[in-house]
């Protein structure tokens, strides 16, 4: 009870400083980084958390499905242009991916040596 | 007997708990499939629990704004559930201060070879400005990449279907694709996952280590950060905007 208390306590902070200083960013990304500050100040915390954030975690897929089941409403758009969305939406994703990874695996590796 | 089963209907497709339950049942029939497929990525818990929805949405003629009303209680848990990527991201905090470099440089070259290839790629087969723009922010976590979407002229419901679909694309193929080109380190998967496919990654990516997950969630939230930031700027100067 504790732990969901204080996610939705930053999460609402999150919301109210994007909200007021017209940040790009979402409330619940401010949220976690203010979490993180306070788990980085007050060390105990974390193990008071672990149980509750952990179960949450383990469930992130399910909370995607709710948005995932919205394709119904564009399914004629899709239908017609499957094809060349998929395209775009597989190569992109290899391309974003590969870049990414050895971006960092290059620069670990210069910053080791 | 039918009457009242219709009776029956109506007062069910009216109360919330109904999309609300539903959606439970596909989500843990989705699971059970996947585990009895001995989680192979291809079997994808959200790809599964979708499309049982969307057959029940369809048979039942139901439309999607009376489905959202029950299920807009679990789409609600994707805020707290991002506050509390903070807990296993603090437990990372000693690898993160030593890969901080690598890490901000990766999300930035991701964010601008994933975004800017599907815009031009998307135009390239055909699309309108308008639908190629909406893929500009695909990799983003949901309901930031909606926002996006907005300010760049895309179409935002139709952003909500490429990110989701986007993020199952890199949940399916992501661990092969780090074994093909060889890349092993839990950390540098977990930020290539986090960058490409947002929540369902980090989702995949939590499932095979509580390292990768961490910074897979890292990686979704400064990416949203960032593409926020810089995708306006970057499409002017691609001259979109």
């Amino acid at each position: 009870m504790v732990t969901i208390t204080l996610l939705l306590f930053y999460q609402l902070c999150g919301e109210l400083l994007a909200r007021y200083f017209e940040l790009p960013v979402p409330g619940p990304v401010i949220g976690m980084l203010l979490l993180l500050l306070t788990l980085l100040a007050r060390d105990a915390l974390a193990e008071t958390m672990e149980e509750t954030a952990e179960g949450l975690l383990k469930n992130l897929s399910l909370m995607f499905v709710p948005a995932g089941v919205g394709m119904i409403t564009h399914f004629e758009l899709l239908g017609e242009n499957w094809l060349a969305i998929s395209i775009a939406l597989v190569i992109s994703t290899i391309l974003g991916m590969v870049v990414t990874a050895l971006t960092m695996k290059l620069l670990m590796r210069s910053n080791r040596g | 007997m039918k009457g009242e089963i219709f009776q029956l209907w109506v007062y069910l497709s009216a109360t919330p708990l109904f999309c609300l339950t539903a959606t439970l049942v596909a989500y843990l029939a989705a699971v059970k499939i996947h585990e009895y497929f001995g989680f192979r990525p291809i079997f994808n818990p959200v790809v599964i629990a979708v499309t049982l929805l969307v057959v029940l949405l369809s048979v039942t003629g139901m439309d999607y704004s009376t489905y959202f009303d029950g299920a807009q209680f679990i789409h609600f848990l994707l805020g707290p559930a991002t506050v509390a990527l903070a807990v296993p991201l603090y437990r990372q905090m000693r690898k993160l201060r030593m890969v901080f470099f690598p890490l901000m440089a990766a999300i930035l070259t991701g964010i601008i070879s994933g975004g800017i290839s599907a815009v031009y790629i998307a135009e390239l087969l055909g699309a309108t400005t308008e639908t190629a723009l909406s893929f500009a922010p695909k990799s983003v976590t949901a309901p930031v990449a909606m926002g996006i979407a907005e300010a760049i002229g895309g179409l935002p419901s139709l952003t909500a279907i490429l990110v989701v679909t986007t993020g199952v694309i890199g949940a399916i193929i992501g661990t092969r694709l780090f074994d093909l080109i060889g890349c092993n380190d839990d950390s540098v998967k977990g930020v290539a996952m986090g960058v490409t496919s947002h929540g369902i990654g980090t989702a995949r990516a939590f499932q095979v280590s509580s390292e990768m997950g961490a910074f897979s969630g890292l990686a979704m939230a400064l990416s949203a950060l960032f593409t926020s930031m810089l995708l306006p700027w970057l499409l002017t100067l691609m001259d979109y905007l």
